[in-house]
């Protein structure tokens, strides 16, 4: 392989962070006006609007980075999804909320984890940006564990429920804790994290609110790959036709 | 969102027409003439009661149903700035419908029966949300024309005789100031912007315009229900002084960004000193109303499908709660 | 709140609509550091921490706040307004409480 150039590894990670926010973003935001009760509605968009904030701000850095003249709105509306590098986490349906609130509890613990070590980069403009989206991490990840806590010692329906969302989200966990050379060079100089670390205080938190939800944390097995590599499941594709209709649509329209 | 001029549907007999009063309404109808709020638990005559609820309830139900139509552009929105301005205007919808059903609730009602009544289709929500969202520009005149028609409405109400009420208009007023702006924002980039832009946002204003001036509700100058409630201060102007203000504001914006407003009846009366316009087809209005609108079907369809899909989480809440207060008593013993 | 309320409660929300409210709490917010706490609204909740997060998503979306208390309504116990006048009213009359009853003469200062 290629030696890779300390910015294209910048911008391949950028991407990673910035589009696994976006996606995931999007996601929460097809809840609006369909949540199970007014008030976690609002909470629900608050989480969404948290990471669309974060996904501008990464992908803005993204495109200074690339330098080929691109912004922001360019790289979420104008690429297709092979050159995503979001989580596959990330894209998966929402189901219904129990199977929303487990995706957030596995992303959320991890994700407060990864800004909390990304306040020490080296590079000082991701440090910063990790230290506006760490209070937000802290907020979502209070947020996902209550309700999974309330859903998995709730109801015996409750329970099987969100049960059933673990073992079907599981096999995405192990993504975020997957280096690559744009990971691990960046590492190397320092500006993003030690990911087997993150890992064991993830599955630290995960499984402190799992004994509290009464639910158990699925054996280890084979775990699904390739959204960091760009290679997605298909809902991605759908999910990116919705988003880019209009840029798409009408192209060089300003909105 | 909004309240429309249709709180109480003319003939409904289930709202008396307070006859003349024993030394209890004289002395509340005093203190709504000095001005002076009523509270929750202030003596109040039946019917001011039953006219509040049924409007504060309408009002909140708007709110909640308002945001089925713009919410179907969240996922679509163009930018990654009108993608977060939107989401963060439909939330605010939301929180405005919890405000008011909050305030419903202090006349001694639960949110619970108020849901009920609009997902059995009992209860009436602004018809101007059952028409579709059919492009991105139907986000910029909901904005700048629902919006628009609900802050007249809006303004007058934060001086409504019910304290709670009026305290929950007057944050909701304060919320929505970037509503109308946003709107007017888009549709002038659309304006501004290549022909099929144009051609979304004009195509928006033709669909949006006739329904924007229904929302004030049928002219209400001869309804007993309406002189009473002008009476109470819960409505503070009429249906009629009300849709002409809107006119008279929207149609200068309209020309601003070279939009013609679907009028051939409209043109300036300087004696008057506002705009004349053309008939109002109150049978539409009273179709929508009545249930027949393009989507009423699929708004309160969505409506009963959050509520019922989340049946389970608000159950498992409160079954978690009630096992965490009965592990916390055997606890302390 | 006593068992027996709490069924009568209990049946009444599920005559009127099939399903129970989450209990109601009423919503306090200290809007910057040195003020007091204000009554914002309320909300529905399953229990005293989601209230509290509940609130924090629903009244503090422009940042209106820096502290947030949330009571359950039931526990606010209120007086009566049609007690009002025999409450309040002879507060009224006790001028002498305040400066303004004491008449200074011309020429005194810082008093």
């Amino acid at each position: 392989m290629a030696t890779l150039d300390r910015s294209d590894a910048l911008f391949r990670y950028l991407l990673r962070l910035g589009d696994t926010a976006l996606v995931l973003g999007h996601r929460l935001s097809e809840w609006c006006g369909h949540g199970p009760v007014l008030e976690e509605d609002i909470a629900l968009a608050n989480v969404a609007l948290d990471l669309t904030g974060q996904a501008n701000e990464l992908l803005t850095y993204a495109a200074e980075v690339e330098g080929r003249g691109r912004d922001a709105d360019a790289l979420a509306f104008l690429r297709d999804g092979f050159d995503f590098r979001n989580l596959l986490l990330a894209e998966q349906p929402n189901g219904d909320f129990g199977r929303t609130m487990v995706r957030q509890l596995l992303f959320d613990a991890h994700d407060l984890e990864l800004q909390a070590a990304l306040q020490g980069s080296t590079d000082s403009r991701l440090a910063a940006i990790a230290g506006k989206a760490v209070k937000e991490a802290a907020y979502h990840f209070k947020h996902s564990a209550d309700w999974v806590i309330r859903l998995g010692d709730g109801t015996d329906e409750s329970h099987a429920r969100v049960a059933a969302a673990l073992d079907a989200l599981w096999p995405y966990t192990g993504e975020m804790f997957q280096s690559d050379d744009a990971h691990a060079a960046l590492q190397a100089a320092g500006i993003a994290p030690d990911l087997q670390a993150l890992r064991l205080r993830w599955r630290a938190r995960i499984d402190a609110v799992l004994a509290e939800a009464t639910l158990a944390a699925p054996a280890e097995g084979w775990m699904q790959a390739g959204g960091i590599a760009g290679r997605h499941s298909e809902h991605l594709g759908h999910l990116l036709a919705t988003m880019q209709f209009l840029q798409r649509a009408y192209p060089g329209a300003r909105w | 969102m909004y309240t429309q001029g249709l709180n109480i549907a003319a003939g409904d007999k289930t709202i008396p027409i307070e006859a003349a009063a024993g030394p209890e309404a004289k002395r509340f109808q005093e203190r709504v003439d000095r001005e002076e709020k009523i509270e929750p638990k202030d003596w109040m005559p039946e019917g001011y009661r039953k006219t509040l609820v049924r409007q504060i309830s309408q009002h909140a139900h708007s709110e909640v149903v308002g945001m089925l139509p713009e919410g179907n552009w969240i996922t679509r929105a163009p930018t990654l700035r009108r993608k977060m301005v939107l989401l963060a205007k439909v939330q605010d919808e939301g929180g405005h419908g919890l405000y008011l059903y909050s305030a419903a609730e202090t006349l001694g009602v639960s949110r619970a029966e108020l849901i009920d009544q609009l997902l059995s289709g009992k209860a009436k929500y602004s018809s101007i949300f059952n028409y579709p969202t059919t492009s991105w520009a139907d986000i910029g005149a909901i904005g700048w024309l629902v919006d628009g028609a609900a802050i007249m409405n809006q303004v007058a109400l934060c001086r409504c005789s019910y304290g709670p009420y009026a305290r929950a208009m007057v944050r909701i007023c304060k919320e929505e100031s970037f509503h109308q702006r946003q709107g007017y924002e888009i549709m002038i980039a659309l304006a501004r912007g290549t022909s099929a832009q144009r051609r979304m946002a004009q195509d928006a204003l033709d669909r949006w315009w006739w329904p924007s001036l229904m929302m004030f509700g049928p002219s209400d100058k001869e309804s007993l229900h309406s002189a009473q409630s002008m009476r109470w201060k819960i409505k503070r102007q009429s249906n009629d002084e009300l849709r002409q203000r809107f006119i008279d504001v929207t149609v200068p914006q309209a020309e601003f960004i070279g939009l013609k407003v679907p009028d051939p009846a409209l043109s300036w009366n300087a004696a008057r000193g506002s705009y004349d316009f053309g008939a109002i087809d109150w049978t539409e209005f009273n179709e929508v109303l009545a249930g027949n609108g393009p989507c009423n079907r699929e708004r309160l369809a969505a409506r009963r499908k959050a509520h019922e899909d989340g049946a389970w989480v608000r159950a498992a809440a409160l079954a978690h709660a009630e096992k965490a207060r009965a592990r916390a008593m055997k606890k302390a013993g | 709140m006593d068992q027996g309320r709490a069924m009568t409660e209990k049946a009444k929300g599920e005559k009127a609509a099939g399903e129970r409210d989450w209990p109601l709490f009423e919503v306090f917010v200290r809007s910057k550091t040195g003020l007091a706490h204000r009554h914002f609204g309320s909300l529905h909740a399953p229990d005293q921490a989601m209230a509290l997060d509940m609130a924090r998503d629903v009244y503090t979306r422009r940042a209106e706040g820096v502290s947030i208390w949330v009571v359950p309504s039931a526990a606010i116990v209120a007086s009566d307004p049609g007690e009002k006048a025999a409450l309040f009213d002879p507060m009224a009359e006790k001028a002498y409480r305040h400066p303004t009853f004491y008449p200074m003469p011309d020429g005194v200062k810082n008093i």
